[in-house]
């Protein structure tokens, strides 16, 4: 091959890389903006405070759906954060057998597990003893999915944290369970709480495993022991309706949607970025 | 003393148990819900193609030829893709720009899988009936993928939608993969002349391979398991067709589609054997994958 060749090569498949990124970063902008421009239109301060209305008649809002997911939201956050915290201290302060290379593993096939199989699980476990679909059903199926990507930051986050810091403790008689509360997990803070920012965006987002535990309500509602609306099952409701006042209404929710999740990526990335700087 | 110490391990254990407990749980749970059906069906339920809820008669056949054909058609338009992102990401971005251009990418895997279902369905679902429909049968109609009238839902839709959605996925692994590759050996590349592309080649793709493998794989594991935004796309049509235009199911449509009209014991227990029948797929892939790769960063 000679030289001219081997560069005109080297030029081609180097643009066709840079395209590749563009391809993907022209997919996100165009979803984006979809979103964007199909929901802005339908968005006010009605959708916030008013309830479901039946299709035909105008106005209304999904209030109750907001709330039920910050709802739902925190249900899983006070289940899934403790124990996912805890995971991720197993497996790198007192892990090294079976049990740590286990939680490892399922941990990472757990990260990326089809969330419909965990609401059907939900389902039989909760559900059916229940004999009604309820707030808590779906809050403990999002813990669920929370679990494994709070276990995985916690691990990473401590594995950062040098011995010298944990000995220098130990040898001020410190106990080894207040150095890990005191010392190691404070010190790792904020790699957990973006792992916290992360999973709480992920859960936010997921309607599959709620279609089997919360369900949907079109009234507000406080009580774990009963169905409860979210903004995602009534995204996914509305939007394969043939209505089309309650398909506009899935493109202001799911505006809505897209932009808590985004700021909570977009300041999960700056964080990690300060916490690189230092 | 040291009570605090032993209780405080003790949380610890129960935590990791938990983790380890969910598992084991799901699969002995989905397996003993599914008995019916298996003792009812036998391995007649994953070659039968007929689902009829009146007749009690289950066949999986259609939804898990539909899951397998959208992975796969994701998978291929995905692939090609997410690595020349990851060569883009870890190769030529100038590395003062990286993270953000990273985050752009990563952020694809932030947007809810809803989001993408609504594209699909309002946006990709139009454009596929009217545009790309027609173009591929004028150049490619000779093929039996693209016989048939294109209904803009169906196991096309689903497959673009999937791979847009499995892109973050596999370029974020194959990107930490390459940029483990040893800054000498590119060097050494180098020095013997070879130009940048040579480089990237010879030497970054030849040390990842089987990263990106491995990366492509978790992909697939992905497409394989995504629900909401394919039972929105794929046209939700009991049916097997090699035809890629026309509508079907797949094992998460049928589900969701089912579950809430289900009323019948055997209709759920056939429902929760499909889930099991993903369950043991996914966890054949994703743990293949995960063991090759975890066994590799341990042995470093």
């Amino acid at each position: 091959m000679n030289y001219r060749r081997r560069k005109t090569t080297n030029y081609i498949m180097l643009g066709i890389c840079i395209a590749a990124f563009f391809i993907g970063a022209i997919f996100l902008f165009w979803i984006l903006g979809d979103v964007f421009l199909k929901g802005i239109k339908y968005i006010n301060w009605k959708l916030f405070v008013e309830l479901p209305k039946p299709p035909g008649i105008p106005e209304g809002g999904f209030g109750n759906a907001i709330l039920g997911t910050f709802i739902l939201t925190i249900l899983a956050s006070i289940i899934g954060i403790p124990i996912g915290i805890m995971a991720g201290v197993y497996v790198t302060e007192y892990g090294s057998g079976k049990l740590a290379w286990w939680t490892k593993f399922l941990t990472e096939i757990l990260s990326s597990f089809p969330t419909i199989i965990i609401g059907i699980f939900i389902y039989i476990l909760i559900v059916v003893p229940m004999k009604t679909f309820s707030a808590l059903s779906g809050g403990i199926a999002l813990s669920i999915i929370m679990l494994p990507v709070i276990a995985k930051s916690t691990e990473e986050s401590i594995k950062m944290i040098p011995v010298s810091v944990r000995e220098a403790s130990y040898a001020l008689g410190v106990p080894k369970w207040r150095t890990i509360l005191r010392i190691v997990i404070p010190s790792a803070g904020s790699g957990i709480v973006t792992g916290i920012m992360m999973s709480i965006a992920r859960i936010m987002g997921e309607t599959a495993p709620l279609l089997f535990t919360s369900l949907n309500n079109n009234y507000w509602s406080y009580k774990l022991n009963e169905p409860i609306g979210s903004l995602t099952v009534l995204i996914f409701n509305y939007a394969t309706s043939p209505y089309e006042d309650w398909r506009n209404m899935a493109w202001a929710a799911a505006l809505i949607l897209v932009f808590i999740v985004l700021i909570l990526n977009i300041i999960a990335h700056i964080y990690t970025g300060k916490r690189e700087k230092r | 003393m040291r009570i605090g110490d032993r209780i405080f391990k003790i949380l610890a254990v129960f935590s990791s148990l938990i983790i380890v407990g969910l598992v084991i749980g799901l699969f002995i749970e989905l397996l003993v819900t599914s008995i019916p059906s298996i003792k009812k069906f036998g391995i007649k339920f994953i070659i039968d193609t007929v689902w009829d809820p009146v007749a009690e008669k289950f066949g999986a056949l259609p939804a898990i030829y539909g899951t397998l054909v959208t992975s796969l058609i994701s998978l291929l338009i995905s692939f090609p893709i997410s690595i020349g992102i990851a060569i883009f990401l870890s190769e030529l971005s100038p590395p003062f720009f990286r993270r953000t251009l990273s985050f752009i990418i990563e952020l694809l895997g932030a947007v809810p899988s809803l989001i993408y279902g609504m594209w699909g369905l309002f946006t990709l679902s139009p454009l596929i009936q009217l545009k790309v429909g027609p173009f591929l049968q004028n150049i490619l109609g000779f093929l039996p993928f693209f016989q048939g009238y294109p209904t803009g839902v169906g196991y096309l839709n689903a497959g673009v939608v999937l791979s847009i959605m499995i892109i973050p996925t596999i370029s974020s692994l194959s990107r930490e993969v390459f940029m483990a590759v040893p800054m000498d050996q590119r060097e050494a590349g180098y020095a013997l002349g070879m130009t940048k592309w040579e480089v990237i080649r010879k030497v970054v793709l030849g040390n990842a391979k089987s990263g990106i493998f491995a990366a492509g794989i978790l992909g697939l594991g992905r497409a394989l398991g995504e629900a909401v935004a394919v039972t929105m796309v794929i046209g939700n049509f009991y049916n097997i067709s090699v035809s890629l235009f026309s509508p079907g199911v797949t094992i998460t449509s049928v589900i969701i589609n089912e579950f809430v009209e289900a009323v019948g014991g055997l209709k759920i227990s056939a429902l929760i054997e499909l889930a099991l029948i993903l369950f043991i797929i996914t966890f054949f892939v994703m743990g293949f994958a995960r063991y090759y790769i975890l066994r590799r960063i341990e042995n470093k």
